[in-house]
């Protein structure tokens, strides 16, 4: 039993991100997404503030799935989000003030960030603490690449560095459309294609397969 | 629309004679670039289309004639691949376009290099045959060299290698109409000729692969708001003439607003996306920020396109005036195209039909 326990928790943690990742299939958290993801440094601590957030709302929702009533559920879950948000936009004004200065009001709107309503409504009103929590870092894994990987590609294109090193020395053009917001789209857009592309394809291969046992 | 790259034959060779190696440079690769996006695209996607429908090549051609000669060629590249990426692949290929890819493409490089983009030279340098502009040949991903410094060497003014639009804007001179129309004064930072222009885009007109009206509405009503503006504050703004001469103006109204798929194919259309293309052109170059407004002005109106259509729907012979035609689709079809309700769509099963087909 305890195998199948095991597999299950693994399942529930490799959902958000591969099958289910918030960024790339679901399309969820798109504002965050589009404007915070200038640089990977960016990315990265907006990804793992969402990811506190995540972790504790879900896990706090999901051992007070039993006692809230239905109807109140949803003002519930914000004030638990709430809670949990000022918590990181204190600790991100203490820790890092440039950080803090660059993610600017979107600390703040992780409140509204559909992936913590969603997950919290969807899935962890519904499972025990340990799971929910399990599920709510894969997500917010899933999350963190996903920016991660949208950061990463306009860093590099729009200022030729990495997490601040720099990458083609002082000559480098810096392509000022990949800082702007229509960069952001552009990127997102092809991180999507990619995406879909490899699932058409992964697919196709399951298919064949397939069919190939059949006969 | 082989006939197409060849009307534009001549103009390019213009650009080549008036900027050289440089020019000849910018052409192939950008040509190339484009090529070789589409033919990537036409491989791996489930679109229509092939290389051998021109398409592609004519949008190398007008996009390169569009960035400036001395445009770096890796940048160059990144056009090409941007405008059959996004302006073309993306809506589905060949005739689902909305916007013209070679727009899209200067826009995305405008915005991705907006002072690469607005370092031009001058036209009928003596040594253009013998050695490139150094922005050429600037390596991938880095920054092109400094092309003041290199005029400066060769003791041009930085005021010469200023386009005519940029000097009229920033420095309030206007360049006499005739110099612009043959493009043939040296020492001026511009395109290819727009007689020449005129004269291949005449030709495309009388074969009809290429409708007359778009082009006069285009210099039409940029003409003659410009002529409106000149009447009332004439010391302030430049004649008519300057305002059709310079930039891309000709270049856009010809063959880029043209472009089939992007444009109104009513008559009454067609009038009306002109005029809107030649307004908006004269408001972004009087009342902006930017110099030269054709490129925006042409992309507004692709977007505009089928609002035009719809309003410009002509009344079948024998209904009313009040009646409108109604119909579904207001532009052609690829013959294989099918819509997603055709695809999904199953024969409704009928359980009295009165001759029924007999089963095997």
């Amino acid at each position: 039993m305890s195998d199948l326990s095991q597999a299950r928790t693994f399942d529930e943690f490799m959902e958000g991100i591969w099958r289910q990742n918030p960024v790339f299939v679901m399309v969820l958290g798109m504002c965050p997404t589009l404007a915070v993801t200038v640089s990977a440094v960016n990315a990265v601590s907006m990804g793992l503030a969402t990811m506190f957030v995540l972790v504790c709302s879900c896990g706090l929702v999901s051992l007070m799935r039993n006692i809230v009533p239905k109807e109140v559920r949803i003002a519930t879950y914000i004030v638990i989000i709430a809670t949990f948000v000022t918590v990181v936009d204190y600790v991100i004004q203490a820790v890092s003030l440039a950080v803090y200065d660059a993610l600017g009001a979107f600390i703040q709107l992780i409140v509204v960030n559909c992936i913590i309503l969603g997950r919290a409504e969807a899935h962890a009103s519904k499972h025990p603490p340990l799971v929910a929590m399990v599920n709510a870092l894969g997500m917010s894994l899933g999350f963190v690449i996903g920016l991660l990987a949208l950061g990463a590609v306009r860093e590099v294109l729009g200022a030729g560095t990495l997490f601040g090193f720099s990458l083609f020395g002082a000559d480098f053009q810096p392509w000022v459309v990949m800082v702007l917001p229509p960069g952001g789209f552009i990127v997102l857009g092809a991180w999507l294609l990619l995406f879909s592309a490899l699932k058409r394809r992964q697919e196709a291969r399951l298919a064949a397969q397939g069919g190939g046992h059949g006969a | 629309m082989a006939n197409v790259v060849y009307s534009l034959l001549p103009v390019c060779a213009f650009f080549v004679y008036q900027y050289g190696l440089s020019a000849a440079a910018s052409i192939l690769v950008v040509t190339a670039s484009c090529l070789l996006a589409e033919r990537f695209f036409v491989r791996t996607g489930t679109q229509a289309g092939s290389l051998s429908d021109y398409s592609a090549t004519i949008t190398g051609l007008l996009l390169a004639l569009t960035l400036p000669p001395g445009f770096p060629l890796w940048m160059g590249a990144v056009a090409g691949v941007a405008a059959i990426a996004l302006g073309k692949a993306l809506f589905g290929g060949i005739g689902f376009n909305v916007f013209n890819p070679a727009l899209v493409g200067r826009a995305f490089v405008q915005a991705a290099f907006p002072a690469a983009i607005a370092t031009y030279t001058p036209s009928f340098l003596p040594n253009r045959f013998s050695e490139f502009i150094p922005s050429t040949l600037a390596w991938p991903l880095m920054a092109p060299a400094d092309t003041a410094a290199w005029l400066k060497a060769m003791q041009y003014d930085a005021l010469a290698s200023a386009s005519p639009l940029a000097r009229w804007k920033f420095e309030g001179f206007v360049t006499p109409a005739w110099d612009l129309i043959t493009s043939l004064a040296g020492h001026m930072a511009v395109g290819p000729s727009p007689l020449l222009i005129l004269v291949c885009g005449a030709y495309l007109a009388l074969r009809r692969f290429m409708d007359w009206r778009i082009p006069v509405a285009v210099l039409g009503s940029a003409g003659l708001s410009a002529l409106v503006i000149y009447a009332a504050f004439g010391t302030k703004y430049p004649d008519p003439f300057f305002m059709l001469f310079s930039g891309g103006m000709v270049l856009g109204a010809v063959y880029m607003a043209t472009d089939m798929a992007t444009s109104p194919v009513t008559p009454r259309g067609m009038w009306l996306y002109g005029a809107l293309i030649g307004v908006l052109t004269v408001v972004i170059r009087y009342y902006s920020g930017l110099p030269e407004g054709v490129m925006y002005a042409i992309l507004i109106g692709n977007a505009a396109t089928p609002l035009i259509e719809r309003i410009t729907q002509p009344t079948p012979f024998g209904k009313g005036l009040s009646i409108r035609a109604r119909r579904s689709a207001s532009y052609t079809m690829h013959p294989d195209y099918i819509s997603r309700e055709e695809a999904a769509a199953k024969t409704p099963t009928k359980r009295f039909l009165k001759n029924k087909p007999k089963k095997k």
